[in-house]
């Protein structure tokens, strides 16, 4: 026995240290016919680690004081050694997270990843996403520059809208009557240290849910129906090496287009980085135009697609809410016979299609100033976004489905 | 795969019609090319000599300059007016509150003035300074109508005037035309703005031309790590079928 | 069926050739992501500006007073020393840790008698090598406190470490080594700049 051996004995004797391993890694067996669409879990988790580092480094130069926070991350990117490049990558991260999770979760949608025996992972998942908008949110605030501080002015006073309590509610969330100092020292407490640690254990239980059932695949198949006598699936393979060394390449391909924006194009033409940000905070001048971040773009546009209803703008709120809240009905609204979409019948093909125009359509209009002409297109959209979910249950169930193979293919 | 093509086809018509949308005064492109130093240098002295009486660039070290090619002591004899050391910041010692007094909004602090701005609207402001009677400094401009600041650099431009042009009901500026020349002709004002801009956009980002040289080798390495990490992958992957 | 190769052969070199070739590139670039980091925490533009050298006029220091500058945040004595004061200096070299300035405490231009480079005038770091605390200036011979055998120099107040006016640490106290010269030079005879050497020194 190598010293390597004993050493590990003596760690599995306290610690399941390779049976983690072996459980998580070496024989968790994953279908073989995973394609392009799969590598983006792992890269979102790639992108948390990278959020967390840069974070950190960030913290150690920024100050959380409405005085100073607009300077501080200037001395960040001219003063501190390497700063810009720890704050572009802290900056990109953050909008390469969402453009990793929507790719996963339209992964998650075209393979029935949702269905039975997987709703909890969905559960988690959507909670993840719900963490993850927070903490950008909150995080945004933290350049006091101006889209920063009218962009929070603007989603705080959504909360104003909630009858009754909601002027009360706003006050309490900002700690004053504006956004102000207060307001930037509790958002700065919360997106370093509160959400990371809720996105941390999310993860984490995302994970632990994935491992217990197993990961789904794009024939949307059981590959624990076939196992073979060592009772290991027969179109299983175990992760490491196979997804190990698949997934090392997604990143490499990953990190060359994160570097490219990085290097080449930090600001991405405004929609990472916008320049109206580049003018510190002014609480008595709101910029002419202001749009939050793109990755919000499609509820925003859903909160201005519906009026004021009875002097109230709750409603719009209200309809916000709902667009996300319904996302976690999604594997009991699903009542179609097989799971992936390339056994599905043509409903649903159409209606995916035009669920995904309409919610890529309602963030780009989210990024307009408001027009008549706009409104109108945002309404539509909206109308089919919540159609999709509140008539699944009926398209899903008349639609004519190809018969499931037995085996995984290609 | 085909209603995915459909799919991106459909994405790649949206920014079409957000183009057709956009609205504003037409800006002109600034001559902005970093790797000029010479430029640079010319443009930073504009900036010390003309700016930098009332506007700040608190974010800015004289020392930086050394990026431009100028040493220590070049800075300290031909740039430094408002500080004693190389290692500090481009204040100003007016006051914010006198300032707003005066000017009537307080003198915007410059350091990244070019990321908010854009160096083209820089570029377009700067040259678009006309007489207008009507404005207490007796200067407007073409991109930032009602703008408090005079026209700094009128003695090396010139007085410009507008020539206006009926469209509809309204009057508008169809350009803009000298009525008495200053210190400098025409071209050669924009060539001196131009150095401005150009210096205005580096101050933004000092590292910017770091930044896209690292780039480079950063995604030269990446490539060789792709090969490398393609072969691994490809060798396992042949168990598998 | 699946991981093992069927009929074909694994060839094991290629694949411990590769595993070790990504490996030693994945290692390149988590190390380049790392030193950014690492480099991140050194002090910044700021901080160095901030340390840059002083420049210190020494000409209005009455003989026998001390003068505390500031560099980089931390205190700089330079104290004018009188005749009878490097005199009683050279008289108890034997109760000294480091009577000849051994250990590189100093640039070597002040590696001296005096450990200075113009006998009267001390430059000094005034921060104790035990822990850190700033001793006092005690110029008094034989106070009453410090005992009869007190030469005058520096006491510091925390462990009771103590130095003599050349900065050289006394035997049987805390503090292992002389005080720290720090770089200086004479811009003019009554103008010292501290942070830098010499030119040519």
């Amino acid at each position: 026995m190598s010293a390597l051996q004993k050493m590990m004995g003596w760690v599995d004797d306290r610690f399941p240290l390779t049976a983690t391993y072996k459980a998580h890694l070496s024989e968790y067996y994953a279908p073989k016919n995973f394609n392009f669409w799969y590598f983006f879990g792992s890269l979102a988790l790639l992108v948390l680690v990278m959020q967390i580092v840069t974070g950190i480094f960030l913290t150690m130069n920024y100050k959380p004081d409405s005085m100073l926070a607009f300077a501080s991350v200037e001395y960040i990117m001219r003063d501190v050694d390497w700063g810009w490049l720890i704050r572009y990558m802290h900056s990109t991260g953050a909008s390469m997270f969402f453009v990793v999770v929507y790719l996963h979760m339209f992964r998650g949608l075209m393979y029935g990843s949702y269905r039975k025996p997987r709703e909890l992972i969905w559960i988690f998942g959507v909670l993840i996403y719900l963490a993850l908008m927070a903490e950008a949110f909150l995080g945004y605030l933290l350049p006091w520059g101006q889209m920063s501080y009218w962009g929070a002015q603007v989603i705080v006073n959504l909360f104003a809208a909630v009858p009754f309590i909601g002027d009360d509610l706003s006050i309490w969330i900002r700690g004053d009557y504006v956004i102000s100092d207060a307001t930037l020292n509790r958002f700065f407490a919360f997106h370093v240290i509160a959400l990371p640690l809720v996105l941390i254990a999310l993860v984490a239980v995302h994970l632990v849910a994935l491992h217990e059932v197993g990961s789904n695949n794009p024939d949307g198949i059981e590959i624990k129906k076939k196992k073979d006598a060592n009772g290991i699936p027969l179109d299983g393979i175990p992760f490491h090496p196979y997804y190990t060394v698949k997934d090392i390449v997604g990143v490499i391909v990953f990190l060359m287009v994160f570097s490219a924006i990085v290097f080449f194009g930090p600001t991405m033409g405004g929609y990472f980085l916008e320049a109206n940000n580049f003018i510190p905070a002014d609480p008595l001048k709101t910029p002419p135009h202001i749009a939050p971040l793109w990755y919000f773009t499609p509820f925003y546009a859903i909160l201005r697609a519906v009026p004021p209803m009875f002097g109230s703008q709750f409603p719009g709120v209200v309809a916000m809410g709902m667009s996300i809240v319904l996302i976690f009905f999604l594997p009991w609204l699903d009542r179609g016979k097989v799971k992936s979409i390339r056994y599905r019948g043509p409903i649903y093909k159409i209606m995916l299609a035009l669920f995904i125009v309409s919610f890529v359509g309602l963030g780009y209009l989210g990024l307009l100033p408001p027009s008549p002409v706009a409104t109108i297109i945002a309404q539509t959209f909206s109308v089919i976004y919540f159609l999709f979910f509140l008539l699944m249950p009926w398209y899903t169930s008349i639609d004519k489905t190809k018969p499931e193979p037995e085996r995984v293919t290609g | 795969m085909k209603r995915l093509k459909n799919f991106l086809f459909l994405l790649m018509a949206v920014p079409v019609i957000a183009v057709a949308s956009e609205e504003g005064p037409r800006l002109d492109k600034a001559p902005v090319n970093l790797s000029d130093q010479a430029s640079l240098q010319r443009g930073a002295r504009m900036f010390v000599n003309y700016c930098l009486n009332c506007h700040s660039a608190v974010s800015m070290r004289y020392s930086r300059m050394q990026d431009l090619g100028l040493t220590e002591d070049q800075i300290k004899e031909n740039l430094m007016f408002a500080a004693e050391k190389p290692g500090e910041t481009m204040t100003v010692g007016m006051d914010k509150k006198e300032a707003k007094n005066w000017f009537g909004s307080a003198p915007p602090d410059l350091s990244v003035i070019a990321r908010a701005r854009g160096s083209d609207w820089l570029y377009t402001y700067l040259r678009g300074f006309y007489r207008d009677d009507t404005r207490p400094t007796g200067w407007n401009n073409v991109v930032f109508p009602k703008v408090a600041m005079p026209h700094v650099l009128w003695s090396l431009q010139g007085e410009m005037v507008p020539v206006m042009k009926k469209e509809g009901e309204h009057e508008v500026i169809e350009r803009l035309e000298l009525a008495k020349p200053g210190s400098v002709t025409l071209a050669e004002y924009d060539a001196m703005v131009g150095d401005l801009v150009n210096y205005l956009t580096w101050m933004g980002e000092p590292a910017q031309l770091e930044r896209k040289q690292l780039g480079l080798f950063v995604l030269a390495f990446l490539a060789f790590f792709f090969v490398v990490a393609y072969y691994l992958k490809k060798e396992f992957w042949k168990d598998v079928h | 069926m699946s991981q093992e190769a069927d009929g074909q052969k694994v060839d094991t070199r290629k694949r411990k050739f590769l595993i070790a070739a990504t490996s030693a590139v994945g290692g390149v670039a988590v190390a380049g992501v790392a030193v950014p980091l690492v480099m991140s925490m050194l002090p910044s533009a700021r901080a160095k500006a901030a340390g840059a050298p002083v420049e210190v006029d020494i000409s209005k220091i009455e003989p026998g007073m001390l003068l505390t500058a500031e560099w980089r945040g931390k205190p700089v004595w330079v104290v004018n020393r009188t005749k009878e004061m490097l005199d009683l200096m050279a008289k108890h070299t034997d109760k000294l840790v480091d009577p000849n300035s051994e250990q590189p405490q100093q640039p070597p231009y002040c590696k001296n008698a005096t450990r200075s480079i113009k006998p009267e005038f001390l430059v000094a770091v005034g921060i104790c090598t035990h822990l850190g605390c700033s001793p006092t200036y005690r110029k008094e011979v034989g106070a009453a406190d410090l005992g009869a055998d007190w030469p005058g120099g520096f006491f510091c107040p925390c462990h009771g470490s103590r130095f003599d006016l050349a900065a050289r640490v006394f035997k049987n106290v805390p503090a292992p080594t002389n005080l720290v010269i720090p770089p200086h030079q004479y811009l003019s005879a009554g103008k010292i700049q501290i942070g830098v050497d010499a030119k040519g020194a």
